[in-house]
């Protein structure tokens, strides 16, 4: 059994199970006023039983219960062909496949901006206020802007929406990276002085292993934050594919379990993305000799 | 270079930083000569210069006036052939390099082959006491082990000028001690010329051929005292008449210079 008291287990599902009761409980409350409408104006006899019921199991809620959610999730993962145009794994793929991309765009810039950062003093004076203003703008308003001016010029597809999302994604990884590569401390530049070592030895020798537990901090908030970028970006598209345009047929046509299972599957890909990433972490650190 | 060549000469050497609190005369009117072969050691107390004017000759800091010359090149030439090794206080050794990956870290700088980046890491591990530690990483090393390997890397490239910063200053008194006779076995050996800043008079000493006595406020060298102890030294040795009268030497310098008005 110690392995239970040591393990996070047990406080990550007493954390769920609080969870799905509140959730049960909001499902009723939240219901309740249009349930009773309905009764009222049918004519319908009811009490505190079949209200619950009843809250439980609307085809429109506006909040559906957990176990909906769960049905509707089965079903639209597990109930459909993968490539059907319902299936919940081809939306996800579909998002997924623009998310890496993104990452990807996002992680080569950061890294390029930061390496620049740290070598050129102008590039630090230049770069990195412009950097900073970039995230000022909301996603929101500049992401119809990004994917209607790259569909002018024929680019649709993935592309505009990896686009947002490295938009999105480079900004932890160029600020961590910055941290990163200025964290080895003056005795550590000073031996590579003394070998009279060349920037590009310093950099390859020194600053980038210095900053490998920074990048992997960094990689860890980018890659979810390049799955929202990626949703963001397939909402004003009128897209016909991915999470995003889920979340908004869900919306149009009022489909709220449909709404909630796209989010909790965003949220699963998110946690699965990031534990990956942790994974990968641990793996590279301990090569790296990390005491762990 | 035969011996008695001068590796070092200095002359007037002036250095003043510029802080926030204002300038601070680091340096003032340096003059020394060190010989090929020689054991030095700056010793002082704190702020007297004495790791800055290691670090001048070291071109890790520029004088603002005077002369210096590394055998027979300015500093920073000198410091471009790769002509001397610096130990640092702290050991300085990288954390996701093994011992080896440490070791063989200025011969890949220097473009030295694979196969005699091997065989020099395993010399210079030999030559500091820690065969067998080839593939463990600094942290699972004692803090005296760590400061040997760093010793060990500033052996790997052969340079004949060794520069070393407190190297046992963060260790206790017993793992000083036996470093302090290690690494003078090392030096009879090798008869590297050694540049060796330390605040231990015994430890000045016990290694030394010449020491360097500096006083603060502004640094400089107030005493330079020639060792009257034969080549070849033990700990024991700290215990003899010649010793004790050495030791009273330098301390009767330190104090000299310790004239706080």
């Amino acid at each position: 059994m110690n392995w239970i008291r040591n393990s996070s287990f047990v406080s990550i599902t007493t954390v769920l199970a609080f969870i799905i009761v509140v959730w049960y409980g909001a499902a009723v409350y939240l219901n309740s006023d249009v349930l009773i409408d309905k009764y009222e104006r049918q004519n319908i006899e009811w009490n505190f039983s079949k209200l619950v019921d009843d809250s439980w199991a609307m085809s429109r809620p506006i909040i559906p219960a957990p176990h909906q959610i769960v049905l509707d999730m089965n079903k639209s993962i597990f109930g459909r062909k993968v490539n059907s145009k319902r299936s919940l794994v081809y939306h996800s793929w579909v998002t997924i496949s623009s998310t890496m991309v993104g990452f990807a765009m996002g992680g080569v810039l950061g890294i390029l901006l930061a390496v620049g950062i740290v070598h050129v003093s102008t590039l630090n004076k230049s770069v990195l206020p412009w950097i900073i203003a970039s995230q000022t703008i909301p996603i929101l308003a500049i992401a119809p802007m990004i994917i209607v001016v790259l569909g002018a010029i024929g680019v649709t597809g993935l592309f505009p929406k990896a686009i947002i999302s490295a938009y999105l994604c480079f900004f932890p990884i160029a600020i961590g990276m910055v941290k990163g590569l200025r964290s080895p401390d003056p005795m550590h530049l000073d031996l590579m002085k003394t070998y009279n070592a060349t920037q590009v030895q310093s950099f390859w020798k020194l600053r980038w292993p210095a900053s490998t537990p920074f990048l992997f901090a960094s990689f860890k908030v980018s890659i979810a934050i390049s799955l929202v970028g990626a949703i963001v970006g397939e909402l004003p598209a009128g897209a016909r594919a991915g999470l995003g345009a889920r979340l908004l047929t869900g919306s149009y046509y009022g489909q709220t379990v449909q709404i909630w299972s796209a989010l909790i599957v965003a949220s699963i890909i998110a946690g699965t993305l990031v534990f990956l990433m942790a994974v990968l972490e641990s793996k590279v650190q301990k090569r790296m000799g990390a005491q762990l | 270079m035969k011996d008695g060549a001068l590796v070092v000469e200095a002359h007037k050497i002036d250095l003043v930083f510029q802080t926030a609190d204002g300038p601070v005369h680091a340096l003032a009117e340096i003059d020394l000569e060190i010989k090929k072969g020689d054991f030095i050691s700056l010793i002082g107390p704190s702020g007297c210069g004495k790791t800055t004017l290691l670090r001048v000759i070291a071109d890790l800091e520029k004088p603002n006036g005077g002369e210096i010359k590394v055998n027979g090149m300015t500093p920073a030439e000198a410091r471009l052939q790769r002509a001397y090794g610096y130990v640092f206080q702290a050991p300085v050794l990288y954390p996701w390099r093994t011992v080896e990956g440490n070791l063989k870290l200025p011969l890949e700088i220097m473009g030295i082959d694979k196969t005699e980046q091997v065989r020099r890491s395993k010399e210079a591990l030999e030559m500091v006491d820690l065969s067998g530690f080839e593939k463990k990483f600094p942290w699972q090393l004692s803090g005296g082990m760590q400061q040997r390997v760093s010793i060990a890397r500033a052996l790997t490239f052969y340079p004949d000028l060794l520069l070393m910063d407190e190297p046992f200053g963060a260790l206790d008194e017993i793992v000083r001690d036996q470093l302090n006779e290690h690494f003078h076995r090392l030096w009879e050996q090798t008869h590297k010329t050694v540049v060796f800043v330390t605040h231990s008079i015994p430890e000045a000493a016990y290694l030394s051929t010449k020491i360097v006595v500096m006083s603060p406020r502004p640094g400089k060298i107030i005493d330079i005292i020639e060792s009257p102890l034969p080549e070849k030294r033990t700990l024991d040795m700290r215990d003899t008449q010649e010793f004790l009268e050495l030791s009273q030497k330098i301390r009767k310098g330190l104090r000299a210079g310790h004239s706080y008005d």
